[in-house]
């Protein structure tokens, strides 16, 4: 069995005639804490659904565990923590039901909810700190509360891999701290990790390798990139200065072109 | 009175008839309003009168075609759905409109059509079941609630966040296709009820008027169903009391009725929740899921 969770190689996705990646290689192994970086607009968030396969890629392969997602059964070794919740229309869910739904990959049509179900998401509820709150509508919550709603139905599929688009986006100082907190658990239980971020805050520790995306391509892969100056302080203010040359840029000489 | 009423056949098969759509309707319609879908049901009761019309033009029973119609449409509005564009919007529209004006020009050059028909279909006939009916209403209902019961948890993941299905390798096609046909065969179900022109409204109105009252997707599928076998059986006994009394509409009302008691209801058990006050706002009621 092929143990590389995540294996790209000259993935390109365009949209509507719109390159967003231009060609990304990137292998995922065991037991890594892959940071995808870079500016808004530059490809991470695409990057991670086509890695997913939620994003079909226009040229180039991808392997979720040395298949290809289209092919791949084991979905219950991905954890998937998605942007932001998204609440179906108007019918009520409880955080207990949400992050019960985290489960569904390892069950079975037939099998009832079994005690170890059970078990597994009550532990991510208390994980996040959320076990007071489980019989609440989510709807109810604040978005720091719903982010950890997503993190706990993640947790709940006890996963080999995490895959977590902007965990920190919008989210107050301590819940940053609590994902930094649950993130290391993870990894000295040998968990691999894939996050999107924009500035790594409390996370950066437990951050073994920084792959920086800009204009679809792999800019830096390697160790990440340590806060130089201003720039990587919490709390400081970006400034995209990447996204501006993009949009201002001639966007025609770019497309496609390997460099 | 009741109880003379339930030695006759009739009343029998309308009783069993009303209890089955009271059921089967709010438990779809749960998935349905979750999915933003509301006015889908609408769409199949439109589509499925050229079925019925079709199976008075082929003599073949008109339960049968308009499944079969009503499974087609649901498919094509499912296929739009799932394309996302804009333009989905007007080709749903004019799938309604054509479905009402092809029923309504088959049924005038039916041999067996007539006006009384057409308006049976459409605004429903309980008093005028057949055993056969109740058999295909039966074993629609046993389907739907079987649906409902062997793929309920992979269908809430659906409705909730299908990006979140994808991404846990469920088959969101066929569960997306599945949801779809599993309302048109309730629309078939609660066509000779409420018929077609309010079925939509058995599968809305249990739902809006039970998420009033509670916090999770569970109790609120099964307060609906309750709420939904209230309505239909409580509209068919007041249609017993006057032969005026349309039983359609009187279920439909009644349903209607239950949901604006809930609404105060539900305003007073929400302000003694003190804890949320300050943050919940629990989901609104949006116009289009009471159409």
């Amino acid at each position: 069995m092929n143990e590389t969770a995540f294996a790209m190689t000259d993935g390109r996705v365009s949209f509507d005639g719109k390159s967003v990646l231009r060609g990304i290689d990137l292998t995922v192994c065991p037991g890594e804490v892959v940071a995808l970086l870079g500016a808004n607009g530059s490809g991470k968030s695409t990057l991670v659904r086509t890695l997913l396969g939620l994003t079909p890629l226009t040229g180039g392969k991808t392997l979720v565990y040395g298949t290809p997602p289209g092919r791949f059964r084991d979905w219950w070794r991905i954890g998937y923590v998605p942007q932001r919740l998204q609440v179906g229309g108007g019918v009520p869910a409880t955080v207990r039901e949400v992050v019960a739904s985290g489960r569904i990959a390892r069950q079975s049509r037939l099998r009832r909810t079994s005690a170890a179900d059970r078990a597994a998401v009550t532990g991510a509820l208390e994980a996040v700190r959320l076990a007071d709150r489980a019989g609440d509508p989510v709807q109810s919550l604040s978005g720091g509360q719903q982010q950890r709603v997503l993190i706990a139905r993640a947790l709940a599929g006890e996963p080999d891999t995490y895959v977590m688009d902007e965990p920190t986006a919008g989210v107050d100082a301590e819940t940053q701290q609590l994902l930094a907190d649950t993130l290391a658990g993870l990894v000295t239980r040998g968990k691999t990790v894939v996050l999107v971020a924009h500035e790594l805050g409390p996370l950066e520790p437990i951050i073994t390798r920084g792959v920086v995306i800009r204009e679809g391509r792999v800019a830096h892969d390697g160790r990440p990139p340590r806060p130089e100056g201003e720039c990587a302080r919490p709390g400081h203010e970006h400034q995209h200065p990447h996204a501006d040359e993009a949009a201002a840029g001639p966007l025609t000489g770019w497309q496609g072109e390997p460099r | 009175m009741i109880f003379e009423l339930l030695q006759e056949q009739l009343f029998q098969l309308a009783l069993i008839a009303a209890l089955l759509v009271g059921l089967c309707a709010p438990a779809v319609g749960t998935f349905i309003v979750q999915r933003r879908l509301a006015l889908l049901g609408d769409g199949v009761g439109h589509v499925a009168l050229t079925g019925v019309a079709l199976g008075f033009l082929t003599g073949t029973a008109p339960v049968l075609t308009a499944v079969l119609v009503s499974i087609a449409g649901a498919v094509a509005i499912e296929l739009v759905r799932a394309r996302g564009r804009t333009s989905g919007d007007v080709a749903l529209a004019l799938l309604f409109y054509g479905g009402i004006a092809g029923g309504v020009m088959l049924m005038a050059v039916a041999p067996g059509g007539s006006n009384a028909k057409l308006n049976s279909y459409l605004f429903g006939a309980i008093a005028s079941v057949t055993p056969l009916d109740i058999w295909i209403v039966a074993a629609l209902a046993v389907t739907v609630l079987g649906v409902v019961a062997i793929f309920g948890r992979e269908l809430f993941v659906l409705c909730q966040d299908e990006e979140m299905a994808r991404a846990s390798g469920l088959p969101v096609r066929f569960l997306s296709l599945l949801i779809a046909v599993t309302a048109a065969l309730t629309v078939v179900i609660a066509m000779r009820v409420v018929g077609l022109l309010l079925v939509s409204a058995l599968m809305v109105i249990p739902v809006a008027t039970s998420q009033q009252l509670t916090r999770g997707f569970r109790t609120t599928m099964g307060l609906a169903m309750l709420f939904g076998v209230l309505a239909s059986v409580g509209g068919l006994l007041a249609s017993t009391y006057s032969p005026k009394v349309p039983p359609g509409a009187a279920i439909v009302l009644l349903a209607l009725a239950g949901f604006v008691l809930a609404l105060g209801v539900g305003k007073f058990v929400r302000r003694g929740r003190t804890q949320e006050s300050t943050l919940s706002e629990r989901p609104k009621l949006r116009v289009e899921e009471v159409a």
